[in-house]
């Protein structure tokens, strides 16, 4: 067990992070809730893509089997049962995982993109069949989560909940990754070739990086039904999975505060935006280039993510990195 | 009709959207194998331009024959104009990083459009109306046959421009070393300008032929791009060739599934396509055409 940041740090975090529902505005706790879902689905793929190397344009599907599963099984016995639904979505999805698995044994990292990004496609696809032959097209409606028969308050229910597992599943990941498994993945995606012949096994090790990256967003997605009330597979789209590639990429490829920045920056970004572009008429085209400007401008000035950026810049200063490097 | 021509009638038409599939793959290849980035602007490039040339036709009803000239034009002043001021500047940056400028660049193209253009959907005219061709039992619609000619005639000289010019000659050093290119007194950086430039004239090219039969709106050009993706990766990534064929492969077989007559096929025809694809690459790791590639990972 390692922790880079020390205990009181975490204790710090977690007061503030607990208290800040009651003290902002509901729809923002509904916004920081979905965040939260979108940072357990960042750390998912940044397991996969920058620890163990391995490219996914597809897991808006991980994100749409995890909702449907939970949701089909809330809606089905009632909100009491999200307790076991969300372990359970993240268990099937992350089994799910292993069907990628196989064409990540053979194949390089652009001919991954499209088999992912069809896994992606095929997902929804098939979800959208079953809404047509289960009749619920306009989406299933999932309950409140319930203490036995105790109907939760959904919003800061779901936030609560949503921080819990974002620290819990942070401590695992950053376990994780100082483990043998961890670093099993860092050699693979350095170079296969040579891990192999460190006695790494390949289909072994990328099959445990698919299942855990597809259980973290499995949970996610389980989150995501919960906390917006119902489910549709449109919603889990190309640009799903794209949003998701974004923040790790923004936040910092291989660093697990880099995928909570990217996924806090991506999430918010938008409804910061729209404070801020108040003209109804140009909305969409200032927001769209001002988001798009921003994505560029920040891989400009910070080509490794923002957390890396910070990383290097605290080099310089002792104090600084002692809170970002550790040493 | 009998069955073997209704079949014939399915590949004729898978052709033509193949075609275009090949169009769209060709441009980001040539990108991608100067610049090692997979240009996911490419549909928006692609929408941009055809709104020009939808532009050119319906605002100022200039004919075809100088509507595809705008549109290709405002394809290669986009490439160069992205290449210059989004990804120049971020050179240093990792190649995956590189993934979300393009990203960018999309969503920037994508919120300009539609405030020049709007957001509902218009319909693109035809290049060349009249009575479909006939061939046998199989009816070929003009559209059709100039969509295949087109193509066929674009990609060839785009194989003799690689091959014999000397533009085309610094392409291809640029793209098997950049260093070695370098010393041999080419200016990679215009290397690099020119294939952003050639590459979203070219998706300009397929935005154009394949706009009249899918209409025209912001986002229409997406699953264009992805097919085309698909049929880069089908025909091995760093193929010119094997993009024609992965094209064309890829069009005969959505075009046949269509001709399956249980409803759900043809539902789940992009996820036949795609596990189709997988198949492929399972079984070929590099594609029907592409070269085995040891670069670094």
């Amino acid at each position: 067990m390692r922790f880079s940041i020390s205990g009181s740090r975490w204790l710090f975090a977690a007061v503030i992070v607990i208290l800040l529902p009651f003290l902002l505005p509901g729809y923002w706790t509904y916004q920081l809730s979905l965040a939260g879902a979108n940072i357990l689905a960042a750390l998912g793929l940044n397991l996969l893509t920058g620890y163990a190397g391995q490219i996914s344009l597809g897991h808006a599907g991980f994100l749409a089997i995890g909702s449907y599963i939970a949701a089909l099984m809330t809606a089905s016995l009632g909100g009491g049962w999200f307790w076991a639904a969300l372990p359970l979505a993240g268990i099937i999805t992350g089994l799910t995982g292993l069907i990628l698995f196989i064409p990540a044994l053979r194949l390089g990292t652009i001919y991954l993109a499209i088999a992912t990004l069809g896994f992606g496609a095929a997902v929804s696809q098939v979800l959208i069949r079953i809404s047509v032959v289960t009749n619920t097209y306009e989406g299933i409606h999932v309950p409140i989560p319930a203490i036995g028969s105790i109907p939760l308050e959904r919003n800061i229910a779901m936030y609560l909940i949503t921080a819990g597992l974002v620290f819990l599943l942070v401590w695992v990941a950053q376990n994780v990754i100082y483990s043998k498994l961890g670093r099993a993945f860092i050699a693979i995606r350095d170079k296969e070739l040579a891990a192999e012949a460190m006695g790494i096994s390949l289909p072994r090790y990328k099959a445990y990086a698919f299942v855990l990256s597809a259980l973290y967003t499995g949970i996610a997605g389980a989150l995501h039904a919960h906390i917006v009330g119902i489910t549709q597979a449109e919603v889990f789209n190309l640009g799903t999975s794209i949003q998701l590639f974004s923040m790790i990429v923004l936040g910092g490829l291989a660093t697990l505060p880099g995928s909570i920045v990217g996924a806090l920056f991506l999430s918010l970004l938008p409804e910061l935006l729209k404070l801020l572009v108040t003209s109804q008429n140009y909305y969409n085209a200032i927001y769209g280039v001002m988001y798009g400007g921003l994505l560029v401008v920040v891989i400009i000035f910070m080509p490794y993510g923002i957390w890396g950026a910070l990383v290097r810049a605290s080099v310089r200063f002792p104090k600084l990195r002692k809170f970002f490097v550790g040493a | 009709m009998s069955e073997f021509w209704q079949y014939g009638q399915y590949i004729v038409g898978g052709l033509a959207a193949g075609s275009v599939y090949a169009l769209m793959a060709l441009g980001m290849i040539l990108i991608f194998k100067t610049t090692d980035i997979v240009n996911f602007a490419q549909a928006d490039m692609t929408m941009f331009s055809t709104f020009v040339g939808y532009a050119v036709l319906t605002g100022l009803h200039w004919p075809f024959a100088l509507a595809l000239p705008a549109a290709i034009l405002a394809g290669f002043v986009l490439g160069i104009v992205t290449e210059r001021l989004a990804l120049r500047p971020a050179r240093n940056a990792p190649v995956i990083s590189l993934l979300i400028t393009t990203l960018g660049v999309a969503l920037i193209i994508n919120a300009i459009a539609g405030f020049i253009w709007g957001y509902d959907t218009k319909s693109f005219p035809y290049a060349i109306g009249g009575g479909p061709v006939i061939l046998g039992e199989v009816r070929i619609k003009r559209q059709d046959v100039l969509t295949f000619g087109v193509a066929l005639v674009l990609s060839l000289s785009l194989f003799a421009f690689l091959k014999f010019s000397r533009i085309g000659i610094a392409m291809r050093a640029t793209a098997q070393n950049k260093l070695a290119a370098q010393l041999m007194g080419i200016n990679v950086h215009r290397i690099s300008a020119m294939c952003w430039g050639i590459g979203a004239a070219i998706g300009a090219v397929s935005g154009v032929l394949i706009a009249p039969v899918i209409s025209l709106d912001l986002n229409v050009m997406v699953s264009v791009m992805l097919k085309g993706f698909a049929a880069a990766v089908l025909g091995g990534f760093t193929s010119l060739h094997g993009a024609l064929v992965g094209g064309v492969v890829i069009g005969v077989i959505e075009s046949l599934l269509i001709a399956i007559p249980v409803d759900w096929v043809s539902q789940f025809r992009e996820t036949f396509v795609f596990a189709l694809i997988i198949l492929v690459l399972v079984v070929r790791p590099h594609g029907l055409l592409g070269e085995a590639m040891h670069r670094g990972t």
